[in-house]
């Protein structure tokens, strides 16, 4: 045949496709690029000078990156168990239970902070925060690890609410019927099957805390830079390659934790 | 008496309930919310000499929002500068909504339209950046816009310019970060409002002789519009507020809101006038979702 038709395809928008296989490059591109650029032997961001990883034991060697990482990863952990336990707690209190005076305002609350820009929420915390590091002369982590809890407390409840309202109540039925008091029906069935949800939700709140930037720049005290408000002070100067390799690592520890995170709260078909 | 027993179940549920959430209502109020109230406090008091507050009631910070008092002769007149940054935040917020959905909508579409086992793998493809830490996208970015950049370098090569143009340190460096970094906040929402979607009234406006751009226009739009009215609400409301892109990308120079408020706390002494723009930019956010929840819940009144 002379003139081939192409299939007619429904679905098929003229361009569509181009476009979208465009924005899959726009967004991987920079990453791509920034992780190859971790492993450049030069000075320079900008200039390739052969594979090598100096930067990473460049960043490795440097204190002020260990302490920031140390930092960081107490602050993240710390936040993640703060907020996936009062998480967890509200998640059992506001799922499967008939409507209730006042969930609508537990909701709002719970959520509040992913409505409020985070630079609002980060002045109104240096304010607050300010007086009291006067009145009481402690300039701590406490402070860094009281807001982040509170910020995460959002993240930590969703996947928990989730997997708690795709739970078969029956099962909690049959420990009552036999006689399971009400802690041991919680401990023995409820928890465990609620826990992939809990792992899920303490995994985000760590990622989220770890990545923050605005609040912690606004809340932290002298000398308590974190790995983000490190990089970013490192923005202002001259941009070595340092930057790549911390970025780099932060980056791997993010898609490990995003990637146990989607096994975990995968419905099985 | 009706059923006695049974209201005081219910009492103690509610009660339960209530004890249950008290933990996280505590931390919330305590990291959050309350701080808040704080804010709106400080924002009608006077600027103390060095920094801080003075502890008198004024309405100075709210009046300099918009004005300028000549400090010589009094005389009252707009704060130009003031304007320029708040028409300079919702210009870029809105230029980066439109942005993200002329890529946004294209690539929902796509990926919706995939057999549904390559489904997961494309959205993981899209939540892997939209999970990345914001300050890592924007410095990856910033690589790419430099003089010496990739893509300065890709334009010289193809010989369509022969010096490096600046964007580092412009709006344009802003505008393309912050469509950068908020692209999977578009996408996301767009995707569920397709997924869902089917797509045999595509094919019966095929059989009734519509054209691919009348489909387009009367099946495929409406079904996507609720889908780019919440993609539109999560990609304009933290461009508004952004604070890390403008800073690493635009330079000192080209503050939006975000970077004017931190201006007010730190080099600007003027903790009352960062207070009121604070709770100005917690209205318009305010406002936004709201008029979202009033819109979705009459285009969807059962969901």
């Amino acid at each position: 045949m002379a003139n081939r038709i192409k299939p007619f395809s429904i679905t098929r928008l003229p361009g569509f496709t181009a476009i979208a296989m465009t924005a899959f490059a726009i967004l991987y591109v920079p990453i791509f690029t920034l992780v190859i650029y971790s492993f450049n032997g030069s000075q320079s961001v900008a200039i390739w000078g052969g594979f090598s990883l100096e930067w990473y034991a460049v960043a490795w060697q440097n204190t002020q990156v260990q302490e920031a990482t140390i930092r960081s990863l107490i602050i993240a952990a710390s936040a993640a168990v703060i907020a996936t336990t009062v998480a967890t707690m509200a998640a059992l209190g506001t799922t499967r239970t008939a409507q209730f005076k006042g969930q609508t305002l537990i909701y709002v609350m719970i959520n509040q902070p992913l409505m409020v820009p985070e630079i609002v929420t980060a002045v109104a915390l240096l304010i607050v925060f300010a007086v009291i590091k006067v009145a009481t002369g402690y300039t701590g982590l406490a402070y860094l690890i009281l807001a982040h809890s509170a910020f995460c407390v959002p993240f930590a409840y969703l996947p928990i609410r989730a997997r708690l309202e795709g739970m078969d109540l029956s099962l909690e039925v049959a420990a009552a019927d036999l006689y399971a008091n009400r802690w041991q029906t919680f401990r023995r069935v409820t928890l465990p099957l609620a826990l992939p949800g809990i792992i899920a939700g303490s995994m985000l709140a760590f990622v989220i805390s770890l990545d923050d930037v605005i609040i912690t720049e606004f809340v932290k005290s002298a000398g308590q830079d974190t790995l983000p408000t490190y990089m970013l002070g490192q923005l202002r100067r001259v941009v070595t390659p340092e930057v790549n390799a911390i970025s780099t690592a932060l980056l791997g520890l993010t898609i490990l934790l995003l990637t146990a995170f989607f096994l975990l709260t995968r419905t099985r078909d | 008496m009706p059923s006695s027993s049974e209201d005081l179940a219910e009492t103690a549920r509610v009660r339960r309930n209530w004890l249950l959430s008290t933990p996280a209502l505590v931390l919330l109020a305590l990291g959050a919310a309350g701080p808040l109230l704080i804010v709106a406090v400080y924002s009608f008091l006077e600027a103390g000499e060095y920094s801080g507050v003075e502890w008198r009631f004024s309405l100075d910070a709210w009046f300099q929002i918009l004005f300028h008092r000549d400090i010589f002769d009094d005389t009252i007149s707009l704060a130009d500068a003031h304007l320029t940054i708040f028409w300079r935040s919702v210009k870029l917020s809105l230029l980066t909504t439109i942005a993200t959905f002329i890529f946004g909508f294209p690539t929902a579409y796509f990926i919706a339209t995939r057999a549904p086992k390559q489904r997961a793998l494309w959205l993981f493809l899209i939540t892997i950046p939209f999970w990345t830490n914001l300050l890592i996208r924007t410095f990856a970015i910033m690589e790419v816009l430099r003089n010496q950049g990739i893509l300065n370098t890709l334009l010289m090569k193809i010989g369509l310019i022969t010096t490096p143009i600046q964007i580092l340190y412009t709006d344009t460096a802003v505008l393309i970060g912050m469509a950068y970094v908020y692209l999977p906040l578009m996408v996301l929402p767009m995707y569920a409002a397709i997924d869902r979607f089917d797509f045999r009234l595509v094919e019966a406006g095929y059989d009734l002789y519509a054209s691919r751009w009348q489909v387009l226009r009367r099946v495929i739009l409406p079904i996507v519009k609720p889908g780019a009215i919440a993609g539109s609400i999560l990609v304009f409301v933290p461009s508004l507020g952004a604070y890390v892109t403008p800073r690493v990308l635009g330079g000192g120079k080209n503050m939006m809101i975000g970077n004017f408020i931190d201006l007010q706390f730190g080099q600007g002494r003027n903790w009352p006038l960062g207070a009121a723009l604070s709770m100005v930019l917690l209205v318009i956010v305010g406002a936004a979702l709201l008029a979202y929840v009033r819109v979705s819940t009459k285009e969807n009144p059962h969901g």
